[in-house]
């Protein structure tokens, strides 16, 4: 399906189009927000006041608002999500489409390290990375690539393994084109959906680990992201004295934009595979 | 030839798959111990037709008018219960494909055990039962204890056709069942099938596009078209050119087996679209006249057990 | 099953090929940040570390003089031998003994969660799958994945406030009550069962969406083929062939999903217990990044990696068991 289709049926079908919504309403927070809020880090006021008119959200267990801090904590956080997930499905693509397609001792060789990749477990080995190296965005984007690439390596992998055994693909090689080539123009465009839907998953994945990472204390404790804010509301006690406003804001963001994600994947998923939609007519019989 | 009345009766079955229609008004019989055969093409509506008699399509298939009566009872009102134990027991299906048709993290004795049970057999008598029912199809007892995957298509097929016999039911429909089989395997089982259905003395519907078997095994020949009955008759006069112009041309366009004299003809065409008006096979007819544009010709019967769908021949 | 056997030692092999990755990365990593790794520390620590510690700390970074590969050796020799290091921020308690205590309580409430969420997950989106169109197929993916989409630990935080703070029906924080001694009494054993309530509820609310959508879509994929359609023609009574024929062929791809998830909920567990300040493995690791204790940490490490790598494994025979295609 061309672009401007894709475009269509994500809009009509009603999953993806509440995740468009929420999505690109949480992009345009990230972008502008911060020019429409005040001084995020700046200690204005009385610590852990609860929402008032004065600060909507209340303010945190060191005096600053918290309405400020979610809105510009987004963008820090969105930009190395986005930015996470597009390094992830571009590795996932190299490595796996490489598997995939040349098959034979490189796909021994790819495969193996994809699995080794796969079963070490996540968070200790980003805390272990991250720990060596100074906190910041670059830190962050390279530890949650370096966790998260295996994944979609090993689902474009098998895509590209099905893909090759096509006749078009057959008829390219047969006509001599570049192993390359092939990959890249006729195998690549034709698993347009799945890279999407990576995509998406990747940087779902990458807000959350991110979030997680920075509530352990490995992000830039100066910064104002949405992980920090969790780090800093627990770091001041906010279960113990009920100040349930520093914390419930930036989490309620990051399930919004991660469940619009999702959303928009559910809506991929059912317009690839019209089978998992709830069907609205009941059928069959026995 | 059948003393008692029809075992199943099929009257003006339509099916549709959402807007197309595969089966278009068939009117049917089918009388006890008989073979009847079904010919025709791929879309024909040989499978529907099979899947709705037994109350098996998969959405978006549908029942859209028509009756089916199995000895006096409605198939098509059953509730759910009566019709779980009527299936099998009264009439069985030997799929096309027994790869896919079988469980395949269950043994062969698992599955008919679990077949037998169903039906209120204890599972004692079922465990009993089992290996007489692959020795009855000519597979060693012993593979009850086998998976799927460990037998061969051949000895699939056989299982699955014992599955079928478990329940001594008194129609066995067989869809397409040695296509993906090499023809010694195919010979072999259908010796066991013909010998069975000589002792047991069960009817058998035997759908298949392969017109030459049918012209061996079978009493009496359904032709399919584009989802209608056009001819149905004894084998012998069908298999020598029957009457209707498809028939013939189906006959004709057989290749001719060693020794013998003839060039095949194709029939020119192909099948029809779904909007076809009159005679669905009227657009390649060599008989085809102005009525035949218009007005389709209904299913109109010559002896018991005989009719022909054709405004010309008659 | 002699075939079954070898597939065991295959994967056995593989996870063993997986640990030595880890343990050569535990070794690597040090030395691939920028600068010379001892006068990093040293630079680090100055003035906050006795002579000792820093000592005991290069000691288990491998650190010692000679060329790369005999540190490398020597490091390895150590791990093999169970000698993870000392502990900067419990010095002089060796890292080994640190986690040891740790681990067990991991394991409880990990291992609870998952289990927990895996089974009700999976019967849960089988049964969505059966009764198609209903409330469970059309409203609960959707709900869990909205439930799933928030921080597990920020879900910690939320049932800590209501359930803890505000209603006091569950304690705070800890394992079990300060008052009460360990030991194989009931008194204990209720108080680390009310202690474990919370924390593993939230870990099981925030999976469960993944597994209950996963075996969904296989089950509906399942449903579709053709030896259910071939079953239901047999006459076989709903009930069988929901267990036998639908939902135990849906079951393998779930089964070996499994494995994966398994570091994925860790994590998710990990962090849990940082909420909830329980004495587990995520505890000192956030301990261990607060002191910068370099040992701890990479012990941990070492430690949850082994532990999902044996899981794995047991997972890969539970595979075997289910599926006979596996056999051959």
């Amino acid at each position: 399906m061309t672009g401007a289709r894709w475009y269509k049926a994500l809009w009509a079908n009603p999953k993806s189009r509440v995740g468009l919504v929420v999505v690109v309403a949480f992009a345009l927070l990230a972008v502008v927000g911060p020019w429409l809020v005040g001084d995020p880090t700046a200690f204005l006021a009385v610590p852990h006041q609860p929402p008032s008119t004065a600060h909507w959200l209340g303010t945190t267990g060191q005096g600053q608002d918290v309405l400020a801090q979610t809105v510009a904590g987004a963008r820090p956080t969105l930009a190395v999500g986005v930015l996470t997930g597009l390094l992830v499905v571009g590795f996932g693509a190299v490595t796996g489409g490489a598997a995939g397609f040349w098959g034979g001792r490189v796909d021994d060789a790819l495969s193996l390290l994809i699995n080794v990749f796969l079963v070490l477990p996540g968070l200790p080995l980003m805390v272990v990375v991250a720990a060596w190296l100074p906190p910041g965005p670059a830190t962050m984007t390279a530890v949650l690539v370096l966790t998260g690439w295996a994944w979609n390596a090993r689902v474009l992998r098998s895509q590209v393994r099905s893909l090759r055994e096509r006749d078009f693909v057959a008829a390219a090689v047969v006509s001599g084109e570049s192993g390359v080539r092939i990959l890249v123009a006729e195998i690549l465009p034709n698993m347009a959906s799945l890279i999407a839907s990576a995509f998406i998953g990747a940087t779902v994945y990458a807000i959350g680990a991110q979030v997680g990472l920075e509530f352990l204390g490995l992000g830039d404790p100066s910064a104002v992201t949405w992980g920090t804010n969790l780090y800093w509301a627990s770091n001041d006690s906010a279960l113990l004295t009920g100040a349930w406003w520093t914390f419930v804001p930036t989490g309620v963001g990051v399930a919004l934009v991660g469940f619009g994600l999702v959303l928009v994947n559910f809506g991929i998923d059912e317009i690839t595979n019209p089978r998992l939609a709830t069907p609205t007519t009941g059928g069959g019989d026995g | 030839m059948a003393e008692a009345g029809p075992l199943l009766q099929v009257r003006g079955l339509c099916v549709s798959y959402g807007a197309v229609r595969a089966v278009d008004g068939v009117d049917l019989e089918v009388f006890p111990g008989e073979i009847l055969g079904l010919v025709g093409e791929s879309g024909s509506g040989k499978s529907t037709l099979v899947g709705a008699v037994l109350r098996t399509l998969a959405p978006p298939g549908a029942i859209t008018a028509g009756q089916v009566w199995f000895d006096g009872q409605d198939v098509l009102a059953m509730e759910p219960e009566p019709l779980r134990a009527f299936r099998w027991s009264e009439v069985s299906l030997v799929p096309q494909s027994a790869q896919s048709a079988l469980n395949p993290i269950l043994t062969v004795q698992a599955q008919l055990v679990g077949t037998l049970c169903a039906h209120g057999v204890s599972a004692r008598a079922a465990r009993a039962r089992a290996p007489e029912l692959l020795a009855q199809v000519g597979l060693d007892p012993s593979h009850c204890r086998s998976y799927p995957h460990q037998l061969s298509g051949g000895m699939r097929q056989r299982v699955v056709l014992a599955l079928a016999l478990a329940l001594r039911p008194r129609l066995v429909v067989l869809d397409e069942p040695t296509t993906a089989l090499d023809v010694v395997v195919e010979r072999e089982i259908l010796r066991h099938l013909l010998a069975l259905q000589r002792s047991l003395g069960f009817a058998v519907v035997f759908v298949t596009h392969d017109l030459p078997l049918l012209q061996m095994l079978a009493s009496r020949i359904g032709v399919l078209y584009a989802g209608q009955l056009v001819e149905i008759g004894p084998a012998g006069v069908l298999g020598s050119g029957g009457l209707h112009p498809y028939t013939r041309g189906l006959v004709g366009s057989i290749l001719p087996r060693p020794g013998q004299a003839g060039v095949p003809r194709s029939i020119p065409g192909g099948p029809p679209g779904p909007d076809v008006v009159g005679c669905p096979f009227h657009p390649r007819c060599p008989l085809a006249e102005e009525r035949c544009h218009q007005d389709r010709p209904p299913l109109r019967t010559r002896h018991l057990g005989q009719a022909v769908a054709c405004h010309v021949v008659r | 099953m002699s075939r079954g056997v070898s597939f065991l030692a295959r994967r056995a092999g593989f996870y063993a090929l997986a640990a030595w990755a880890a343990i050569t990365l535990n070794f690597l990593i040090p030395r691939m940040m920028p600068g010379d790794p001892a006068s990093v520390m040293f630079a680090r620590f100055r003035g906050e570390l006795e002579p000792e510690a820093i000592e005991a700390l290069r000691a288990t970074l491998g650190l010692t003089d000679g060329p790369l590969w005999s540190q490398y050796l020597t490091y390895l020799s150590h791990v093999l031998r169970g000698d993870l290091g000392t502990s900067v921020a419990y010095f002089p308690a060796p890292v080994s003994e640190v986690i040891g205590v740790g681990l067990l309580w991991t394991v409880l409430l990990a291992g609870t969660a998952l289990v927990i969420a895996f089974a009700l997950g999976t019967l849960l989106g089988a049964l969505a799958a059966w009764w198609r169109g209903g409330w469970l197929d059309s409203t609960a993916p959707l709900v869990l994945s909205l439930v799933g989409a928030f921080p597990y630990f920020w879900l910690a935080m939320v049932a800590v406030y209501l359930l803890g703070f505000m209603m006091g029906w569950f304690p705070l924080r800890h394992a079990y009550d300060t008052g009460i001694r360990a030991g194989p009494t009931v008194a204990f054993a209720a108080s680390v069962l009310h202690h474990a309530a919370l924390p593993a509820a939230t870990l099981v609310l925030a999976s469960l969406g993944g597994w209950l959508l996963t075996m969904r879509n296989t089950m509906v994929g399942v449903l579709g083929e053709d030896h259910v359609r071939y079953a239901r023609a047999r006459g076989l009574p709903p009930r069988r062939i929901f267990l036998h024929y639908a939902a135990r062929n849906a079951l393998l791809p779930s089964v070996t999903g499994f494995g994966m998830a398994l570091g994925f909920v860790l994590s998710g567990a990990l962090l849990t217990e940082i909420v909830f300040s329980y004495p587990g493995q995520g505890y000192l690791l956030i301990q261990s990044v607060r002191a910068q204790d370099f040992p701890l940490m990479q012990g941990i490490f070492l430690t949850i990696t082994l532990a999902v790598l044996g899981a794995n494994w047991l997972v890969d025979a539970v595979t075997l068991i289910l599926d006979p295609r596996t056999r051959r």
